[in-house]
């Protein structure tokens, strides 16, 4: 993957035009027979037009409820959104009426999913399900449909588009299959695209080629990308920034070479050193002790107390505020300058 | 798809001869005397004896005969040649006199069972643990745990008899009117099956991931779940409607019986009941085959429903 | 037909699964669960549904009656005078009397024991072929799967209802043990399928848990794996098809006698008295609607009871 010459710097804050999207302050519960849990505690970030924002977490941490709330996908019940603003173009989406919103999805802002197999129909021709949005929503014929479907399945570089216009999600292979999803997607040229895990069900080779073609995708349509992932492997060469979820919380949101460089948050340190690395060869690979905190019972404090190595009174006592660090970074974390400057670990 | 269709119509023909052989091995297998056997408690006469002996080829003996004897009595059955009941009617006759009324109730039956089992098991899983859906879903237990043997002299006694909304039996030649109550009677099993196989497989489908893509897309909900949720959803329940045809064409016996109504199942009901043998051996014979080519009806129709079959 | 039939589909479709649940919703958010027993949660769950009280007071009702029907009536049910034919109730007949003159009430109390033997009897059979069965398949695989499979490919492809009409038609006696030995016999060589599917299929997810691959790797034999420690999970699967199941064997019994290939006079079954009853019903519907009566509410009882039972132990389903 090759850097592209011209990438924006770290958003400033307001930018001219207005962020494209702004998350603010989102809330969202899931409410259960056995209790509630709190799924999406405070999330704030924003998107500027044709730029990638890398979503990461563990599952569980909230990153794909947030994408399918702002897409209003979310299944209500159980979720509930209890508070925030979803702004896209300066339009709160919550304020919207259902029949507003879903003017707004596919054509504003479209969505690709994590296992392509299932996310398609099976029992629909894969060049009927792309045509299906442009036929229901711009009101095609049925040829214009068949032809433009060819086009963009062309686009997303899947041979012999023309002649697999009639095969059935499970006649492609998996990446072919994502392609698809893809190709779906892009059907009304959307401004944003949310890619939920799009690389987790492909073979590692295969994953490159798709993140390749969304980079590529992204640039020649001027899209803005929100990628959401667990595997901080993909984003690095994608992404202009980094919101790191951890319980429902973004805890630490950076440019990428700043994250990459010194993160300031223990989370994000546990999850880079995770990550194999050609040039530490032979060293152990370390890991974050614990598991995810239950959303029915998140702990006291900072939610990562329990499984963080810097951990003080104050973490178990004192929730932590997001931390400005300068060049718009932030961490929520009490200790989130000596984390940053701690090389040692 | 062709190659799955042969591969079908292999495994029937296998299914049939084993059907067949078992239903034949059960009919004569150890027999002390077979003619008194097809004859039940009822005298036979040396006329009926000879042209059982005859009919059956009862002479030959041992395995070999046994055999000899099932052969015959298949190449028989798929020629169409049936025999004659002890009444000295060709049993051909009877069941060509038969099978429209029985098709028609069938039908009636069939069509009960789409228009409110399906259509409130669409509502059902969409609104699922609501009131309308608790109260469906009682309602059809009590169908469901009602046998027919109850449900049908009830449903006759209080509507036909005693209320006289509906004739309470049919004649030699029933008319839509008078196959209506049987029809239902016999559509409501089959109606809380289908209701509750809808409720399920739209409930499962609802959750599906290519819904969430769906609706992503922007399509209306409307459209979400009349066209992908419903297309899916419908695969297993056609799939029992198919199955469920097959099994009206013989499972009316009771109904039939009860309202009298001049179908196959009211001649079984019949041979049973006067232990006419032949009679009951024609009739389970075609009717086995009715039930097997049915089956096979409805994995092709399954593979039309479904492409990840149809592609395997 | 119908009665075997559709009790047996929405068995299927019961052990039929879907893909389970989807991305982003709380059930993989990955916390530890509180360790709770299933059976603890299936019975708290049990214990606030009206349905499972009412259906288990009646199943337990009827019990007693099959086994003291004194306690019930004091009338003889064969005490029979053609003189009171369609009589009006009188001492202890609360119903009236039927065609022959006997007490309908008594009759219909006195028929509760042999449909709950039949039904009772075909249900142990059917599940002990259904173990064996299905634990062979599930456990063994392999060629042993695909025999047994097929088998019940085919015990499941052929109409009930016609065969048990063929199997019947060939007992000829009227000794009312051996008709009743049969009846219990031919429901469950025909009826032991779904069942042993329901074993077979909690036995393969029992066998790839790690404590059977632990216990095998321990040196345990086959048999003991299989007595020790799939038998118990395939166990609870198999007696909520069974309860189910008891009710159609005795909604089957019934229909085979009201088609008088079943049970014959001097057993007492509802199933005769139904059709007895049809026959009269223009003079007299009482000695319909009470056998009727009394099959419907035992045949639902046991239907309810198990589908309760069922719906607690897996939730999924609500």
């Amino acid at each position: 993957m090759s850097q592209h010459a011209v990438r924006p710097t770290p958003a400033s804050p307001t930018p001219p035009g207005g962020h494209l999207l702004e998350v603010r302050d989102l809330h969202v519960e899931f409410r259960t027979g056995e209790g509630v849990a709190k799924v999406i505690n405070g999330v704030s970030y924003h998107l500027d037009p044709g730029e990638t924002l890398a979503v990461l977490g563990e599952s569980g941490s909230g990153k794909s409820v947030t994408a399918q709330a702002i897409m209003g996908i979310l299944d209500t019940p159980p979720a509930h959104i209890s508070s925030g603003q979803i702004l896209y173009q300066g339009r709160d989406l919550l304020g919207l009426s259902e029949e507003q919103r879903r003017q707004v999805r596919g054509k504003e802002i479209a969505m690709i999913f994590q296992d392509a197999l299932s996310a398609l129909n099976p029992v629909f021709p894969v060049g009927w399900q792309i045509g299906e949005t442009l036929r229901q929503r711009l009101g095609m014929s049925r040829a214009d449909a068949r032809r433009r479907a060819v086009e963009l399945m062309d686009l997303v570089q899947i041979p012999g588009a023309a002649k697999r216009l009639g095969d059935y999600p499970h006649q492609f292979s998996g990446g072919m299959r994502q392609r698809v999803m893809i190709a779906m997607a892009l059907a009304m040229e959307p401004k944003l695209l949310i890619a939920d895990e799009p690389t987790t069900a492909l073979d590692v080779t295969v994953q490159a080629q798709i993140m390749d073609l969304l980079a590529d995708l992204r640039r020649d349509l001027d899209m803005a990308m929100i990628l959401i992932t667990h595997d901080l492997g993909v984003v690095a060469d994608v992404a202009d920034r980094i919101a790191v979820m951890y319980a429902g919380r973004i805890v630490e949101h950076a440019d990428v070479r700043s994250l990459y460089r010194a993160p300031a948050h223990p989370y994000t340190k546990g999850l880079l050193a995770s990550i194999p690395r050609l040039d530490q060869r032979g060293g152990k690979l370390s890991t974050i002790q614990g598991l995810p905190p239950n959303l029915m019972r998140i702990p006291s404090g900072c939610p990562f107390h329990p499984r963080c190595p810097y951990a003080q009174q104050v973490c178990v006592d004192v929730v932590p505020h997001d931390l400005v660090l300068g060049d718009g970074r932030t961490s929520a974390c009490h200790f989130a300058q000596e984390v940053r400057d701690d090389r040692a670990s | 798809m062709f190659r799955f269709i042969v591969r079908r119509l292999l495994q029937m023909v296998v299914a049939f001869f084993g059907t067949t052989l078992i239903v034949y091995a059960l009919m004569f297998a150890g027999q002390g005397d077979p003619i008194q056997a097809l004859a039940g408690e009822r005298p036979v006469t040396a006329a009926q004896r000879a042209y059982l002996t005859e009919k059956y080829h009862l002479d030959a003996t041992g395995i070999g005969g046994f055999f000899y004897r099932y052969f015959d009595y298949i190449s028989n059955l798929l020629r169409g040649n049936l025999g004659e009941s002890l009444t000295g009617r060709s049993i051909g006759d009877i069941l060509a006199d038969a099978w429209p009324v029985t098709i028609k109730l069938a039908l009636i039956a069939i069509a009960v069972a789409v228009i409110f089992g399906v259509t409130a098991g669409v509502l059902a899983g969409i609104r699922r643990a609501s009131i309308f859906d608790n109260a469906t879903l009682l309602l059809t237990l009590l169908v469901l745990g009602i046998p027919t043997i109850v449900l049908a002299p009830l449903a006759q006694y209080f509507l036909g008899v005693k209320w006289q909304l509906f004739p309470p039996t049919s004649g030699a030649n029933p008319d839509f009117y008078a196959l209506l109550l049987p029809g239902i009677v016999l559509g409501s099993l089959s109606l809380a099956t289908a209701l509750r196989l809808t409720r399920t497989s739209v409930a499962e489908n609802l959750r599906a991931d290519y819904v969430r893509t769906a609706r992503s897309k922007g399509l209306p909900r409307r459209r979400v779940i009349s066209v992908h949720v419903l297309r899916n959803s419908l695969i297993p329940v056609i799939t029992f409607l198919g199955v469920e045809v097959g099994n009206l064409m013989s499972g009316a016996i009771i109904t039939e019986g009860v309202f009298n109504i001049p179908g196959v199942g009211f001649n079984l009901f019949r041979g049973i009941r006067t232990e006419d043998g032949p009679l009951v051996v024609g009739i389970v014979s075609v009717l086995v085959v009715v039930y097997l080519v049915s089956n096979l009806v409805v994995d092709i129709l399954y593979a039309v429903l479904d492409p990840r079959i149809r592609y395997e | 037909m119908s009665d075997f039939e559709t009790v047996a589909a929405s068995e299927n479709q019961a052990a039929r699964r879907g893909p389970s649940g989807e991305p982003g919703t709380p059930n993989q958010v990955g916390q530890p669960r509180k360790p709770r027993s299933l059976a603890g949660d299936a019975w708290r769950d049990l214990r606030r549904k009206p349905i499972f009280w009412i259906s288990l007071t009646l199943v337990l009702l009827i019990t007693a009656m099959a086994a003291v029907p004194g306690l019930f009536t004091s009338n003889d049910p064969a005490d029979c005078v053609l003189s009171r034919q369609h009589a009006a109730p009188s001492g202890g007949a609360i119903f009236g009397y039927d065609f022959q003159g006997c007490d309908t009430y008594a009759r219909a109390v006195y028929g509760a024991r042999a449909s709950l033997l039949v039904g009772a009897f075909s249900a142990l059979m059917t599940g002990a072929i259904a173990l064996v069965v299905g634990m062979l398949a599930g456990y063994f695989g392999g060629w042993v799967d695909a025999v047994l499979s097929r088998l019940i490919d085919i015990v499941l492809g052929i109409p009930l209802l016609l065969a048990a009409i063929v199997l019947l038609k060939r007992v000829s006696t009227d000794s009312s043990t051996v008709r009743l030995a049969s009846v219990i016999f031919v429901l469950a060589a025909l009826g032991w399928t779904t069942a042993a599917r329901v074993v077979r299929s909690s036995v393969i997810t029992a066998r790839e848990q790690d404590y059977v691959a632990a216990a095998r790797m321990l040196g345990a034999g086959n048999g003991r794996i299989m007595w020790r420690h799939i038998l118990p999970n395939a166990l609870a699967p198999a007696i909520v098809v069974l309860t189910i199941a008891l009710g159609s064997f005795i909604a089957a019994e019934a229909t085979l006698s009201f088609l008088g290939i079943g049970l014959k006079e001097p057993t007492i079954s509802w199933g005769i008295d139904i059709n007895s009853g049809r026959v009269h019903m223009r003079e007299s519907a009482t000695p319909l609607v009470v056998p009727s009566t009394f099959l419907a509410l035992t045949v639902l009882a046991f239907i309810m009871l198990g589908d309760a039972i069922r719906d607690a132990f897996d939730p999924k389903l609500r």
